[in-house]
Formats: structure tokens, C-alpha cells, sequence
């Protein structure tokens, strides 16, 4: 049999440990999803190939994309289904550990901190939201030329700068609509998070993307965010998604 | 995961989780990449340096590559 590391997706409650979905739970190279307790807390693990789960073998795995997939959908597949049922704290992808005994002495030396995690996340989810705005036809947005009495050339040329002008002016707004917009669901929530707008080489969405937050809130909240998210029409057009295990609000800022 | 407004009866949203594999992989790795717990391990991966578009850039060039080889 191959020599074996542990992968380690998540950490929670001691009370994980009895969880029943553990058994059915299909993670990372199907191995057996079990738990290391400590203390109060439980570390949710698998046994893994030593090898395919090398610094070296993971770095090269790193630089191509369908490994990478496959190792985020799997990833996700275990941390989602015990956050529906428990506060977790979930871990960075791809971390490591050669033996259990290097999990329980993690467990130990950052009790507190991880504690304070799960209580903080407790009875909460992640909900992301992200805000595009539709391409503009700049011809027709633009204001009615008022140079039609100048030569031909030159009319089109302070037309195009009023275009220009338009669009800058439309953007501003938009992106002002934008902040606004998160300030009033940040406002909604206990913690909240900004990402960089995905590049559209990713997402091969023609239109830009000018919000990508999430946020963490119970329930109740939630229900009031999907409200406002489909209220809003004008300028932006709004996506939701959730419920996310909390994994925008776990850093414990330091290893 | 990922939610669905469902039907609004007397102001009542209903939220309904999709499954994981409709998830889009841009919005889970936003979150794997730079969310969770950052903990040292007994490897040193840096997930920071997953260049995300320069690897989907070359998936593509590769599986171009692979159609024009035919």
C-alpha cells in the first residue's frame, strides 16, 4: 500500500466527530473522510497519497487547470456538506499534514483563536453578491449633438468627445452605485469581504463586473439581501449566491 | 449551493441551494484561493502564486493545439 500524508479540509466542534455524513461524504481521491479530536475541537481529514500530495507534485498540479478544478470541486464537496449542519471553519486548499499527530498539536496550539472562529460564524452563512454593468452602446447614450452648424470632420470629433466624456460620467455613477450598494448590504451583515472583479477571460462574460463581495449573516438577513438583490435594476444588474461555507471569514492572520 | 430565488408568497423569499457542480468554478476558487484558514501544514504551497488566467489560457492554447494535431 502507498505511503499516505493527511489532507485536511476543515476544522470544527468536537461534535463533528459523530456526525453521520462523514461515512457519505466523497472527497479528494474518495478516501474516508474521519475527524482528529482535540480538545473541543475537531480537525475533518482524509488519508491521501504521499505522493500526488507532495510540495513538489502539488506545485506542478498547481500550473494546470483541470487538476485544479477537480481538487476545488472535491474540496467543496466536503466543506459544504458539514457546513449545512455545523459551524466550520473551512482550510485553505491543499494543506498538509504527514501525520495525525501534527493535526492534534495544530488543534492544540491554536484552540483559542479557532474557538473564537467557530463562535463567530455559528448560525451564519457566506452569501456573495456580484454587480455587473451592461455594455453601453455609446452612439446611442450620447446627448444630442449641438455642433451640427460645424464642418462635417470636426463635428464628429467633439462628438466622439462627448461620447467619451458620457462614458466616463456613466461609469463614475455606476461605480458609485456600486459602493453604495455594499456599504448597505455590509450593513446587513456581521463581517463582510471584497474580491477583485473576476477577469472576464474567466468568467467569458461580455459585461464588466464592478462588485465582488461577500458577506457573512444568519438566515433571517439573508432573506433581506435576496430581497434588496432582486430590488435593484437600475445601473448594475445583481447576482447572489449562497449559502457558502464561511470561507471568506476564517483568517486567523497568521500560521 | 449558490442560490435560486424561488416564488414570493406575502414578502416571503424562498432560497433554494443548487448543486455543487453547477457552482462556477471562478466564485469557488475566489474563495479557495484566498479564503480559509491559512495554516502552515508540513508543506509550503503558495496558492497565491496560482496565476488563474494564465493556466486557463494555457488549457485553451493546449486543447486548440490538440484539434490541430488531427
Amino acid at each position: 500500500m502507498s505511503e499516505r500524508t493527511v489532507y485536511l479540509y476543515a476544522i470544527g466542534d468536537a461534535d463533528l466527530a459523530d456526525s453521520p455524513e462523514l461515512a457519505h461524504i466523497k472527497g479528494v481521491e474518495d478516501a474516508p473522510i474521519r475527524t482528529i479530536g482535540e480538545g473541543p475541537l475537531s480537525a475533518v481529514v482524509a488519508s491521501v497519497d504521499r505522493d500526488t500530495f507532495s510540495e513538489e507534485t502539488i506545485s506542478a498540479n498547481l500550473e494546470d487547470l483541470k487538476w485544479v478544478e477537480n481538487l476545488a470541486r472535491r474540496h467543496h464537496d466536503v466543506v459544504d456538506r458539514l457546513a449545512r449542519g455545523h459551524p466550520i471553519a473551512p482550510v485553505r486548499m491543499a494543506t498538509v499534514y504527514y501525520t495525525d499527530a501534527g493535526v492534534r498539536e495544530l488543534l492544540r496550539a491554536r484552540c483559542a483563536e479557532l474557538s473564537a472562529t467557530l463562535d463567530r460564524v455559528r448560525g451564519r452563512s457566506e452569501w456573495g453578491v456580484k454587480g455587473y454593468v451592461a455594455p453601453v452602446d455609446e452612439g446611442a447614450d450620447a446627448p444630442l449633438d449641438a455642433h451640427s452648424t460645424a464642418a462635417p470632420g470636426t463635428s464628429y470629433l467633439m462628438r466622439r468627445r462627448a461620447q467619451r466624456d458620457h462614458a466616463a460620467h456613466r461609469r463614475e455613477r455606476v461605480t458609485d452605485a456600486a459602493e453604495k450598494l455594499h456599504e448597505e448590504f455590509a450593513a446587513m451583515a456581521l463581517d463582510c469581504r471584497l474580491y477583485p472583479p473576476q477577469d472576464r477571460r474567466l468568467t467569458g462574460r461580455s459585461d464588466e463586473m464592478v462588485l465582488n463581495a461577500a458577506y457573512l449573516m444568519d438566515d433571517a438577513a439573508a432573506a433581506l439581501l435576496a430581497q434588496r438583490v432582486e430590488a435593484v435594476t437600475e445601473q448594475l444588474h445583481l447576482e447572489l449566491t449562497g449559502p457558502w461555507a464561511p470561507y471568506s471569514f476564517t483568517d486567523l492572520g497568521g500560521s | 449551493m449558490g442560490a435560486v430565488l424561488l416564488h414570493r408568497f406575502g414578502g416571503i423569499v424562498t432560497l433554494a441551494p443548487v448543486r455543487n457542480d453547477e457552482v462556477a468554478l471562478v466564485d469557488l476558487l475566489d474563495r479557495l484561493l484566498a479564503g480559509g484558514v491559512v495554516i502552515a501544514g508540513d508543506l509550503t504551497i503558495s496558492l497565491a502564486d496560482v496565476d488563474l488566467v494564465h493556466i486557463s489560457l494555457r488549457a485553451l492554447i493546449s486543447s486548440v493545439d490538440k484539434l490541430m494535431e488531427r
